[in-house]
This record gives C-alpha cells, structure tokens and sequence, in this order.
C-alpha cells in the first residue's frame, strides 16, 4: 500500500493478444502521481491497446492493474469514476452542438442542474469555444473538436486522464494549444498518461518516457536519461569538393567522412567552445564550409538505439544553424 | 445517487440525446414515415379498386382501405426501425461509444435510450399513417378500448422489432451494412396477411404466410379495429413479440459486450 499510494498507475506483467497475434507482451508500468508520462512507439507498438486497458475498455488476459489505487477488473466503475479518456478517434456527438456535449457530460457524471451549467460555461471558456458553443461540430475545425472532445474528458475533474495520441492530425498551432493544455493540468495535479509517435512531443511534454517496441518496453527514464543512454552529437560539415572534404578529414581527429554526399561528421557535446574551436581550426586552414548543422541526440537516435531502427516516420533531424527552432 | 435513480438518471440523458439526432434529423424521420404513405397511396389509388373487388361482392377500393390499414401499419414499424438500426451503428462505429464505456454510467442506458427514442417516434409514426388513413376515408366502427388494445400491440410490435433493430444496427460491420439488413422487415407484411387475405396464396406460400409473426400481429390489428371477433390471434402475436423482444434483447446485450474484446481499430 506504501508505494500504491503515490501511484497513480501501476500495471505488472500486462499481457494481451488478439487471436495469434501477441500485442503486450508481459508488460510493467508505473506512473507517479501528478506526472505526465509518455508512451513512445511506432504504430502497432501496444501503446492503444495499452491505454483501452488502462481505462476498462477492454480486459488484458494477464497482469495486475491499478489504477488510482483501484483495481481496472474488480473495481472497474470505481477506475472510471476518477479517470478521464481522449481517445485516438474524436469522441464527440456530431449531431449535437459543442454544448450540449458538455452538458451530456455533466449529466451523465451527475453533476446536477446547476453545478453542471457552471462548469459547461467554465470548459467552454477554458478552451476557446464558448463562441462556437451553440454551433453544430459540423461547423467545428479538427483542433476545435479536439479542444471539445478534452473538455468533455475534463468535466468531472479526473485525477488521471488518458491521452491517446492527443496532437496526431493537428495544424502546428492547434498542438502548440493542446501541448500547454497538457502542461496546465499536469501543472494542477492531474496525472497524465499519454501516447504519442512523435518524438519531440514526448521530450517537450513528459517527466517521464517509456519507449514501446512490439509490446515490450524497450526503454524507460526521464528525457535526458534517455539522451543520455547514446552517444553524443555532432557537427555536420556540408563541402563543395573532395579535396576539401579531405583536408577538413585530416585535421579534424574522429571525424566521419561521407564522400558521396561531402559531409563530414565531428562528433561534439554541442556546446558553443567546441563551435568556436571547430570553426577557427578550418578557419585558419582556409578551408571553406558551405553549410553547417548541429545534431543534437534527440529521441529518434535512442530509438535508433534501443531497437536497431527508426521510430515510424524516419525524418530528418538536423536543425541548421539559421532556423534552429524546434519543429 | 442510488443505482436505481443514476440508472434512469442515464437513461433520461440518452433517451435525450436520440430524440435530438432525430430533431437534428428530420429527414432521416420523414423517409421513414414517408415510405408506408407512399405504401397506402399506391395500395388504396392504384391497386385498390382491384384487390377490394376481390374481397368479395359489392366490395371496392374503400372496403380495401379498412382491410389494408393494419397491414400498412405493420410497414409502419418496419420502416421506422430501419432507421433505429442505422442510429446504432452510427453510434458503435463512431468514437463516442467508448467514451460511454469508460464512464461510470448505466451500462444499459446506451441501448435503452435508443429504444425509448425508437418508441416514440414509432407511436408517432403510427398516429400519422392512421391520421392519413382517416383522411382518406378509412373509418373504424371500433370503441376506445379496442382502439387501444390495437395501439397496445402495435407498441408491442414495435417493442419487438426495435430490439431486432438494435440487434442488428449491434451486428453490423458499418453503418451501410445496418441500412440494409433490417429491409426484409418491410417485405414480410406483404407475406402475410398484411395486404390480402393468406387463403388466395399458393400453398407453400400460404404455410409461410400463416405462420409468420406479422400475420397474428395484422389479424389481431384488424380484427379490433373492425370489431370482428380477434380468437387466439391475439395470444399468437404477444407471444411472437414478448419472443422476439427478449431474443433480441438478450442479443444485444450480448453484441454490446462483446465489442468490448475487438480489436482497436
């Protein structure tokens, strides 16, 4: 009960298969109170299947599974009180406007006349869209329906809410809005369990991550635990020609020449010395750079790692020394 | 909040709910009554003076009428459930269902307000067709209390056949599957006594016709709504609906349950 306490969910050789095929494989995972934890994996990773067990919707063939100290099989109405789900398909009524789905939600958790009408007014204030609240969701954008469909999810005030890949679909600055959403509740206390296969989501959002691989956890830690499992960056040196690719080659000690693209990798912690070293050394060689970029590890590279290949959706990494932002 | 009271309490909500989609969507509702006017149009103005001729001596389209009302209100129930079983798959494939399902809410509400919202609009339907009936002239020689027994198992058959409804909106794989499976519905009555009398089938046919559920069902109907004597008909058509009801029922809440072991889409 000690540890149980602090947990917010503790699952322990959580096993699932669908006919013949294997889809969780003798899984462990425990998430502190009031954090937000990442499950990060390809598709196919386990990471739904994960999340419906989680949150009752379907019975794992095999493990221990508490949630907010109640068991998901004995106690699954006394889970579904105190959780919340936003799942990967958008879980609103189309037919009903974005207020009245709030009000079913206050409804069907009990809230009563009154309190119901004030938080329906609150969420809708909240997250953006007490101007479309008596439209019909026909009328709604994609990051408007996912704002409602989390607001829906909110209504009772959960203490551990499930997202299921919250920001896959979304334009860049209705996930920017989700991502500060996330942080405000996890700011408030609220536990969060989220899946994602984007790798910058996680690190941006998560205390902790745990990296899925075909129903394994292949790795778990804090961001910069994960980082700090592989090895570090570099410097990629793009050149016009051979010959300097070469002579950049001999003076730079570890470097790993590409001749076919002409680019030489310097391995470097990334920090602005090794820069200004590395750019003087081929400075006073006169040797022309055409381009420079700066790889720092991110989540891909422990993916790459942990598993022997990329996470899905392989992508180019490097952010270039002009427009270094995140993406 | 007792579990009785959060129960009816769910069930108020969702009922709730369906008659919004269907205020939302009224033209869903006015193919689906539209259907068996067309029926008693077509029946009464096109076949009518023939097949009233056929009842008997001195007979004509207006004694067809009086036959034909029970048999269009049975296409009546057929036709609106059609729409029930389109709602619920509308809802099963759709992603608000598991929302339901990981919430502490009365696991049976889902269903039950479908079918209470079906029910209504059922009677609804019914009271346009007769009110339709009545303005082409059908009259009834009928007292309240029979008129209401007729409603009472015109209910109950529509009871039935939601259940069936849900069951199979419950079986479809999408929601065009649902849209078709419960059209045989529609196609039974004519199979029966709905729209001429079983003896002038061929036999084979008329084994069918007299021992499918419509067919107790139309001759309780007709017999209390022209004051003939209604026998075990009656007897017959409750228990086809009280059968098919519970069969169904068991059904769906089997079909409701199981889907909570597939396979995430």
């Amino acid at each position: 009960m000690s540890r149980a306490g602090t947990l917010a969910v503790s699952a322990s050789g959580l096993r699932k298969s669908f006919g013949a095929r294997l889809v969780l494989d003798g899984l462990d995972l425990e998430v502190a109170e009031g954090t937000i934890f990442a499950l990060l994996g390809p598709n196919g990773a386990g990471k739904t299947t994960i999340i419906r067990i989680l949150s009752t919707l379907i019975t794992a063939d095999a493990g221990k599974i508490r949630v907010a100290g109640r068991d998901v099989v004995t106690d699954a109405d006394g889970v579904r009180a105190v959780i919340g789900v936003t799942g990967q398909f958008s879980a609103v009524d189309n037919l009903l406007t974005g207020a009245e789905n709030l009000q079913m939600m206050t409804d069907l958790r009990h809230l009563g006349r009154r309190a119901g009408a004030r938080r329906v007014a609150e969420l809708l204030e909240q997250f953006e869209l007490a101007d479309a609240a008596n439209q019909r969701l026909s009328t709604y954008s994609g990051g408007m329906r996912r704002r409602l469909d989390l607001a829906m999810t909110l209504v009772s005030r959960p203490q551990v809410i499930f997202l299921d890949e919250p920001t896959t679909g979304l334009d860049p600055p209705s996930r920017l809005t989700m991502w500060q959403i996330v942080r405000d509740l996890a700011a408030a206390g609220v536990t969060i369990l989220l899946t994602t296969q984007y790798l910058d989501e996680a690190d941006q959002l998560a205390d902790r991550i745990a990296v899925l691989d075909q129903g394994h956890i292949v790795a778990e830690g804090t961001p910069a635990e994960l980082k700090d499992r592989i090895p570090g960056g570099h410097f990629r040196l793009h050149f016009a020609d051979g010959d300097l690719l070469r002579s950049a080659t001999s003076l730079l000690p570890g470097a790993a020449a590409d001749q076919d693209q002409l680019v030489l990798q310097v391995p470097a912690d990334g920090s602005v010395d090794s820069l200004r070293q590395l750019l003087d050394t081929l400075h006073h060689a006169r040797i022309a750079v055409e381009r420079l970029t700066i790889h720092t590890p991110d989540l891909d590279d422990v993916f790459l790692a942990v598993t022997g290949s990329h996470a899905a959706g392989e992508r180019d990494r490097d952010a270039t020394t002009q427009g270094a932002a995140p993406r | 909040m007792t579990s009785f009271a959060s129960t009816l309490s769910d069930t108020r909500v969702m009922f709730r709910r369906n008659l919004k989609h269907q205020l939302r969507y009224p033209s869903v509702t006015v193919m689906l009554v539209g259907l068996p006017i067309v029926f008693l149009l077509l029946f009464v103005y096109v076949f009518g003076g023939q097949l009233g001729a056929g009842l008997g001596p001195h007979q004509g389209r207006h004694d067809y009428l009086d036959y034909l009302v029970p048999g269009i209100l049975l296409i009546t129930l057929a036709s609106v459930v059609q729409g029930t079983a389109i709602m619920v798959a509308m809802d099963m494939t759709g992603g608000i269902i598991d929302r339901f399902r990981t919430m502490a809410i009365a696991r049976s509400s889902v269903l039950t307000g479908h079918v209470l919202g079906s029910l209504l609009q059922t009677l609804l339907a019914i009271a346009v067709l007769i009110g339709v009936a009545f303005g082409l002239g059908y009259r009834s020689s009928a007292g309240p209390l029979r008129w209401l027994a007729a409603l009472g198992i015109l209910a109950l058959a529509g009871f039935a056949l939601i259940w069936l409804a849900v069951a199979l909106g419950l079986a479809a794989k999408s929601v065009e599957t649902a849209s078709n499976t419960p059209m045989f519905l529609i196609l039974l009555p004519f199979l029966g006594s709905g729209f001429v009398p079983t003896a002038t089938m061929p036999s084979g046919l008329r084994q069918f016709a007299e021992y499918q559920p419509f067919t107790p069902v139309a001759d309780t109907v007709r017999g209390l709504l022209t004051g003939a004597a209604v026998g075990d008909h009656a007897i017959v058509a409750a228990v086809w609906c009280v059968g098919t009801a519970a069969g169904s029922y068991l059904w769906s809440v089997r079909l409701y349950d199981r889907r909570r072991a597939v396979q995430p889409r």
